[in-house]
């Protein structure tokens, strides 16, 4: 079970041990926006195998905060470090390539499903790996899917179909550490125990890996995570 | 007078702005709206005074004999230009200003430098009556050039930026997130030149050849120098809509491969 517990002195429970590798871990993080401070001196760390959940109102800030883990906002105080290396010591693409951001409304470029999956595989960092087609495939079909999807355009595609997409995209891109906001808010119940069950196995598959979710759902985070980060809750 | 073209008094000058007259009546008549027609007035007052402004003072520009002054006239024309041409985009972001007249005056410098030494051979080579117009050629058509770019280039940001940050997220450096909205930017500024280019001829009797040759020119001389400006435009609005596009990049995408798009904001309304 889960407790909710003050950003400040988040400590792990549940089932990853204090004595796994600490792969991202974030030291008296700030950030503020128009002069209102959203979060600050917020301690972070994530040890492979675990599933943390952030949790907080609308407006406390989860969403900045995995922008923050994934580099896309600066870091305005404080420090992120992955590997036991200082995020500024990180090219900024070759980490992203392993902590992979998921938004909550993922955007996809106009055309097929395949052109958006495989997308990613243009850039530099990704270049010595080759698109896993029949991985998607793989995938897809854990989530109900067939070929055909694959042919849509993602014009047309619902906000629940472009978070499959979304989803799917990151993890083919093999991250060590996904960022997941709110991946499951368009979607069924059946699809949203599809993509529990995917993250899940994605995350059981090896060692190095961890995931931070954030969901409204107190039940969903009750389920899919060792503990809870909850925003706001500090003053 | 002996030269071989007509030279037009104020009364043609006056009959000349009876077609603009007639056109507001029409408007006026058809109560299409204040409007159009004050902007159609105020817009030809404006374009009277100036031109006839720009008649005086060049008269004493055309008698400079060094060229430092030549280029405080050509560097003041290059400002004016890169303000008006960022006056005509709908968002702003801090140093856009800067950008616009360094990415004008390096590019029309160095082209039409480069046209009136290297290839007119002027003599001076700073010669107003050769190197005023020219460079006032070359800028009108730049400024429309990185307006354009610049205006899609950061709507393209401002719209795109789920996309761009997706792209971000997954590992692409900036510049591979950035650049498909820099070709399109710059596909955009080059629009116009390009289509000038296609019917200049066909459709469209340039206004510089035409002037040539009411003046007396023969047509194929005339024709010869409208190649050179030509080019000279293109490589000027080529030039300089990839310096502004560029700094404008390297503005909102910072080294951290992150996109600031809270550095861009959009004003009012345009001018």
């Amino acid at each position: 079970m889960p407790s909710p517990e003050t950003a400040a002195n988040a400590i792990p429970i549940g089932n990853a041990s204090s004595s796994a590798t600490v792969l991202l871990q974030a030291r008296r993080l700030g950030f503020a926006i128009d002069g209102r401070t959203l979060w600050h001196d917020l301690d972070l760390t994530l040890r492979a195998g675990e599933r943390l959940a952030v949790a907080g109102a609308s407006g406390s800030g989860k969403t900045l905060l995995l922008r923050t883990l994934a580099g896309l906002e600066p870091v305005q105080t404080g420090e992120l470090i992955f590997h036991e290396r200082p995020l500024s010591n990180w090219s900024m693409p070759a980490y992203r390539a392993r902590v992979v951001y998921v938004p909550q409304r993922p955007a996809l470029p106009e055309g097929q499903v395949e052109a958006a999956l495989r997308m990613p595989f243009q850039f530099r960092v990704h270049r010595h790996q080759r698109f896993p087609s029949n991985r998607a495939r793989e995938l897809l079909a854990m989530l109900g899917r067939d070929e055909k999807f694959l042919q849509q355009r993602t014009e047309r595609l619902s906000g629940g179909e472009a978070q499959i997409v979304a989803m799917l995209r990151a993890l083919l891109i093999g991250p060590d550490v996904l960022l997941l906001d709110e991946p499951t808010a368009s979607l069924d119940a059946r699809a949203v125990g599809a993509i529990e069950t995917l993250v899940e196995s994605w995350l059981r598959a090896q060692p190095q890996r961890a995931c931070v979710w954030t969901s409204h759902d107190r039940q969903q985070l009750q389920r899919i995570s060792d503990r809870v980060l909850s925003l706001g809750v500090v003053a | 007078m002996s030269a071989g073209y007509i030279n037009l008094d104020n009364w043609q000058l006056g009959f000349a702005a009876l077609l603009i007259v007639l056109n507001l009546a029409i408007s006026v008549w058809l109560r299409l709206g204040l409007g159009l027609g004050r902007s159609l007035l105020v817009a030809s007052v404006r374009m009277v005074v100036q031109l006839l402004l720009v008649g005086f003072i060049l008269d004493s520009v055309f008698a400079l004999t060094t060229p430092l002054p030549v280029i405080g006239i050509g560097v003041v024309m290059a400002a004016l230009a890169s303000v008006a041409a960022v006056r005509r985009t709908r968002r702003r972001f801090p140093g856009i200003y800067w950008n616009s007249l360094l990415s004008t005056l390096g590019a029309a410098f160095v082209v039409t430098g480069a046209a009136l030494a290297g290839i007119i051979n002027v003599h001076p080579w700073f010669a107003p009556q050769y190197a005023i117009p020219l460079l006032g050629m070359v800028l009108g058509n730049l400024l429309t050039g990185i307006s354009l770019a610049l205006d899609r280039f950061m709507q393209g940001v401002a719209r795109e930026s789920g996309v761009i940050e997706s792209d971000l997220a997954l590992g692409a450096t900036r510049w591979e997130a950035a650049r498909p909205l820099i070709s399109e930017a710059l596909r955009t500024g080059m629009i116009p030149t390009i289509n000038a280019m296609m019917v200049m001829g066909v459709v469209s009797l340039p206004g510089m050849m035409t002037g040539q040759m009411l003046a007396g020119a023969a047509p194929a001389a005339a024709v010869r120098y409208q190649i050179v400006i030509m080019f000279m435009i293109a490589a000027t609005t080529a030039l300089g809509t990839l310096a502004v596009i560029l700094l404008a990049y390297r503005r909102l995408f910072n080294r951290r491969h992150q996109l600031c798009v809270t550095r861009l904001h959009t004003i009012g309304r345009t001018d």
